[in-house]
């Protein structure tokens, strides 16, 4: 990023050391960067619990029949790990921790347009969450319907539906008003000279997800509301026995949830469109491209949802439209995919952890994206619909992007967010074990699934037993991949080496203020004179 | 705040972006009720007849009376902040107490109407609905619903413009700084919206 001054900020105090410093200054604060880190010890707490409950799942399928807990225990488990990891780690997760922290620095703003406001759907979001741990515990058992709470079964069990209903309804609203901050945020307060098509390919990821998830959540919001009423009144609108429709439900709810997995995955192509640059030293290829095929995503992706129900039975014509649709979706999230490759074409590329984690993002993505476009087709569609080739596929997205991308992010900014350095070392070891194991958990599932093992099924005949065992290898694997990584960072955190301004040499705007950054962020905002990835020009000045 | 960390320090009056932000949420509001709509249009296509005769059981009177109830809270609403702009602050409070009142007298009258029905044991899962037809039985679970949903907005939206009563009183919001009360007017004008609406689809279906 080309700017005319550089507000470099070394003598301040960081955004860590202004203020109190105990949990109380923490859990007050209106400064974007602490929320970001509020998010982030919340989330990763979270994605460790459901990360546990996903290795208890493979491990009950190791062996035949019961191995360590009742039919009903796993029903639980996965409607559990279901909604903690997608209401409370992969939909919030990019935007509400590295958009908190670095949309207003990368577009040089001192804080997001409603700071008060942002720290109100941190306290939404948690009070999401305590309500969704609360459901387990109390009233007749823990919810057991699936992370989709699908009618009619959801209207009939005994179990605490209700309030987990009531937590993602919550949880939603702090989605909303997310939303509605990062909208303004991008159109009020862009530093002097950061037209729309200087911003950091970050910052528009983030736009176009803020629009999904101020134009997709209400949908599901009341729709969760009215399974509640269901629950509570009995006012059959999706209770077949009074004249309701239990596909009306279907509908209503991928309508948000269809967009709500693009709102877990544009953040991370985001993310990986910063890092790729920043290491192979190289304007990212067509800007305008990855930019507007981000929109296009949040458009097209839109109006998708109904091939989660090419079964459920919808007439031919409405199979056929939402089949081709699911292609032409394909087409944007593949101009990305060029567009990276194309971006480290003749760079000059500087391997280092974050890059090695963005190269994994869109390996594993691109067997995740597509095995999409297979299921698109309706014939395949058929045959595996409800297997484990569906959880195998959108593992590979939004494990293998999403949380990868996650992880890549984390590794980059890390410096940037808490002024330590990583060791590389080890961050390269729990890559190892990660990768491979990811690969035989995910793809043993895509092979599974197409020979035909249900999905949410308690147990299995014996021509799946090798394919279950070697998939549950496979997540012992990563499971010690991913806590090998998180040692890396407490490591980090504790006794890592210093980082400097910056460390990998990047050109936008963050690596201009110190690390970690001062509160407020710039002693002066910044002007902005060119486009955002101008290495030339950085190494000129 | 503790110790004024964070933003607190440069808190600055960006009256669009208010505004904007407000416009998305109400957004949001609307798209909720859509989902609502959505609901009611598919059901009405499957169930004709029985919307029709299902609607006959509701007060076209009670429904017209609060419509006017509401049309005229959204007038004394714009005329508040009208006089807030010009400075007149009795006005300001005087209008906006007449805003409150008659969010008040709706929400009466639709007490008094949903009590009718409760009455009549024209309710969710009671047993005289039990007897009617099934698209008679989803008439009623999406009048419960949606108005119920719009009711508990007009709640919000009366306890809101208490809060504007009591930041105007405190000189918190005056001739140079009423984005709030007029943030708190475009809620209010959404519910109106959102009635208007509910009116012909549930009360003139006959």
């Amino acid at each position: 990023m080309t700017t005319t001054s550089h507000p470099i900020s070394l003598d301040t105090p960081s955004y860590l050391q202004t203020g109190a410093s105990g949990l109380r200054s923490w859990v007050t604060s209106t400064d974007h960067k602490r929320i970001g880190i509020l998010y982030l010890a919340t989330m990763v707490t979270f994605f460790l619990v459901a990360a546990v409950f996903g290795v208890l799942m493979r491990i009950e399928q190791l062996t035949m029949g019961p191995t360590i807990m009742t039919a009903q225990s796993y029903n639980v488990l996965f409607t559990v790990h279901g909604v903690i990891m997608i209401f409370l780690f992969v939909v919030p997760g990019l935007p509400a921790v590295f958009g908190n922290f670095f949309l207003p620095i990368l577009i040089g703003a001192r804080d997001v347009a409603f700071p008060r406001l942002n720290l109100a759907s941190w306290y939404f979001f948690l009070a999401g969450a305590l309500l969704a741990v609360l459901s387990l515990f109390t009233g007749h058992g823990a919810p057991d319907t699936g992370w989709t709470f699908y009618a009619p079964y959801s209207l009939r069990t005994g179990t605490n539906v209700t309030l987990a209903v009531f937590a993602a309804f919550v949880l939603g609203f702090s989605s909303i008003l997310t939303g509605i901050n990062f909208i303004t945020t991008v159109h009020r307060l862009r530093a002097p000279g950061m037209t729309w098509f200087r911003m950091p390919l970050f910052c528009w990821s983030v736009y176009a997800t803020a629009w999904v998830q101020l134009l997709a959540t209400p949908i599901v919001g009341i729709t969760l509301l009215l399974v509640i009423f269901e629950r509570l009144f009995g006012i059959g609108i999706f209770d077949p026995a009074k004249g309701g429709d239990p596909l009306l439900y279907q509908h209503l709810f991928w309508i948000y949830s269809h967009p709500a997995v693009y709102i877990m995955i544009l953040p991370a192509m985001g993310a990986i469109s910063e890092i790729i640059p920043t290491f192979a030293h190289k304007s990212i290829f067509g800007y305008k491209a990855i930019a507007f095929s981000s929109m296009s995503i949040a458009g097209i992706g839109s109006l998708v949802w109904a091939h989660h129900m090419f079964t459920s039975g919808m007439s031919e014509f409405g199979n056929m439209v939402f089949s081709l649709l699911t292609m032409v979706v394909a087409v944007p999230s593949a101009i990305k995919v060029f567009n990276w490759t194309a971006s480290l074409y003749k760079g000059s590329i500087d391997f280092r952890p974050p890059l090695l984690f963005a190269l994994t993002f869109i390996f594993l993505f691109c067997i995740g994206g597509l095995t999409g476009v297979m299921q698109g087709a309706l014939a395949i569609n058929q045959h595996v619909h409800d297997t484990y080739f569906i959880v195998g596929h959108f593992h590979y997205v939004m494990f293998g992007g999403t949380v990868m991308a996650f992880f890549a992010a984390l590794l980059y900014w890390f410096p940037k967010m808490f002024g330590r350095m990583c060791s590389a070392r080890l961050v390269y070891l729990s890559w190892f074990p990660m990768f491979i194991g990811f690969n035989m958990l995910y793809f043993g599932m895509l092979v599974l699934g197409y020979q035909g093992m249900p999905r949410r099924y308690y147990d299995h005949l014996p021509q799946y037993h090798a394919g279950h065992v070697h998939a549950t290898i496979g997540s012992w694997l990563l499971a010690a991949g991913v806590v090998i990584f998180f040692v890396a960072l407490v490591a980090a955190l504790l006794r890592g080496r210093k980082a400097e301004t910056n460390p990998w040499g990047g050109v936008t705007l963050e690596w201009k203020v110190s690390s970690p950054p001062p509160v407020e962020n710039f002693l002066e905002i910044p002007t902005v004179t060119g486009p955002p990835y101008d290495f030339k020009a950085e190494e000129t000045a | 705040m503790s110790s004024g960390h964070g933003s607190d320090a440069v808190a600055h009056r960006d009256y669009l972006g208010a505004k904007i932000g407000m416009w998305l949420f109400l957004v949001t509001e609307i798209i909720l009720f859509g989902g609502l709509f959505i609901g009611y249009s598919y059901m009405r296509a499957r169930y004709p007849l029985e919307f029709h005769s299902a609607s006959h059981e509701l007060s076209v009177l009670i429904g017209v009376l609060n419509t006017v109830v509401l049309l005229t809270s959204s007038l004394t609403m714009a005329l508040s902040i009208t006089a807030v702009q010009k400075g007149d602050s009795r006005k300001t409070r005087l209008f906006l107490v007449a805003t409150v009142l008659l969010g008040v007298l709706f929400l009466v009258n639709k007490s008094i109407e949903w009590g009718a029905k409760f009455h009549h044991g024209l309710y969710p899962n009671s047993a005289l609905m039990g007897t009617k037809p099934p698209g008679e039985q989803v008439f009623f679970g999406l009048y419960f619903s949606m108005t119920g949903l719009h009711g508990l907005h007009v709640l919000v939206g009366v306890v809101l413009l208490g809060v504007m009563l009591i930041l105007i009183m405190r000189e918190r919001i005056h001739q140079h700084d009423f984005v709030k009360l007029e943030n708190a007017g475009l809620y209010w004008h959404l519910v109106d919206v959102i009635w208007i609406f509910l009116l012909p689809l549930f009360y003139l279906a006959a």
